[in-house]
């Protein structure tokens, strides 16, 4: 595509530019770009702006669940413990996984390997869908506890906590009515996190059969590196995610 | 062109095409390995230190564990650390917003209630 472009831009003075760039017709050296290097921190420059408004997007979130932890901190203990620690170390490990995975397919672009490319990105790919396939079934035990905010919420859990066998302080019913604050912003933050991961998951089909076809074994790595830097970000928001949801004082358990 | 084969990490204002010396780095498997290792251990640590009373110091150090890890995806996998000047800034900005923003809003949160509590 990009090379046929080249060739039969109209507003292109083809003659005059290829006496100039021999390089011109490469997809890693468009030839508004005066060298590869140039062409390359643009895209990784621009890249990072984009990653950039992301954080601000996640940090509007994290900063509510800041505010209302410390409104509300007793709420949000209670309503922490009754998420799985397994569950969220495993994907915690599995979405780093699925990082390494990214990392050794950027390495496998740059050295022109282009079955490593491929095999790593359906890993990455596969890794991924095991996080989501886990964090279906945590969203699917809140849909069976009702700790879905709303008006089927339920906090009899939080205020007779003994009567589901649990060990923890009952709250009082107005504190209680407060863990649907806590598990709102669960959803809403995992939630967003997993829309992320299912755009890069989409994102990564659609790379694995470019590189199939080969566009990304003959120097050309910027689309594998950009989408390397989204998903490692997906992946920075989890690693936040996991220990301010998951493991807010898990002590009185024990 | 004429400058491609000098590469230093001094800023060089005649190279006008690439002033910084961006030049490409390609980080090895066996690197990765060792991030992906320190990862997956420090996902470990801060798992099992939630289970330990430490009162005040319980979110302190999943934070600053979060924050580890972070900063090693960033600089490794995300290759901060052998990008030019310009990223480097432009990623530091970023995160230096943020925490602006949030120390604002923090701010005139605890000053609206200041001695009520």
């Amino acid at each position: 595509m990009d090379s046929a472009l080249a060739t039969t831009d109209p507003n292109m003075p083809e003659t005059e530019v290829h006496a100039e760039h021999e390089h011109v017709a490469l997809p890693q050296h468009r030839h508004h770009f005066e060298t590869e290097e140039q062409q390359r921190e643009a895209g990784s420059f621009g890249m990072w702006l984009f990653l950039l408004t992301e954080i601000m997007f996640f940090g509007g979130m994290f900063f509510a669940y800041l505010l209302y932890r410390n409104w509300y901190y007793p709420a949000f203990a209670v309503a922490s413990n009754q998420l799985s620690v397994p569950l969220g170390t495993i994907n915690t490990a599995v979405l780093i996984t699925s990082g390494f995975c990214m990392a050794i397919g950027v390495w496998a672009a740059e050295v022109r390997k282009k079955g490593v490319l491929v095999a790593m990105l359906l890993l990455t790919t596969v890794f991924g869908l095991i996080f989501l396939g886990v964090k279906y079934d945590e969203y699917h035990e809140k849909y069976e506890l009702h700790h879905i905010p709303g008006d089927s919420f339920n906090t009899s859990m939080f205020t007779n906590p003994a009567g589901y066998g649990i060990k923890e302080e009952p709250l009082a019913p107005d504190m209680a009515q407060k863990t649907q604050i806590f598990f709102f912003l669960y959803f809403a933050m995992t939630g967003m996190h997993a829309l992320h991961m299912i755009i890069g998951i989409a994102l990564l089909l659609w790379l694995t059969w470019r590189a199939q076809r080969g566009d990304f074994s003959s120097g050309y790595v910027a689309p594998i590196e950009n989408f390397g830097l989204y998903w490692h970000f997906v992946d920075i928001v989890w690693i936040f995610l996991f220990p301010l949801l998951y493991l807010i004082n898990r002590h009185p358990l024990h | 062109m004429a400058h491609e084969a000098i590469h230093t990490d001094a800023h060089d204002p005649l190279n006008v095409t690439n002033p910084e010396h961006a030049q490409h780095h390609i980080v090895t498997p066996l690197q990765y390995g060792y991030v992906y290792v320190t990862l997956l251990l420090f996902t470990g640590i801060t798992a099992a230190a939630a289970y330990v009373n430490l009162g005040w110091a319980n979110p302190v150090i999943a934070l600053a564990i979060a924050c580890f890890k972070a900063v090693i995806v960033i600089l490794f996998f995300m290759h901060a650390a052998y990008q030019s000047r310009l990223i480097k800034m432009t990623i530091g900005a970023g995160f230096f917003m943020f925490l602006v923003l949030v120390t604002m809003t923090l701010t005139d949160y605890i000053s609206r209630a200041w001695g009520l509590w």
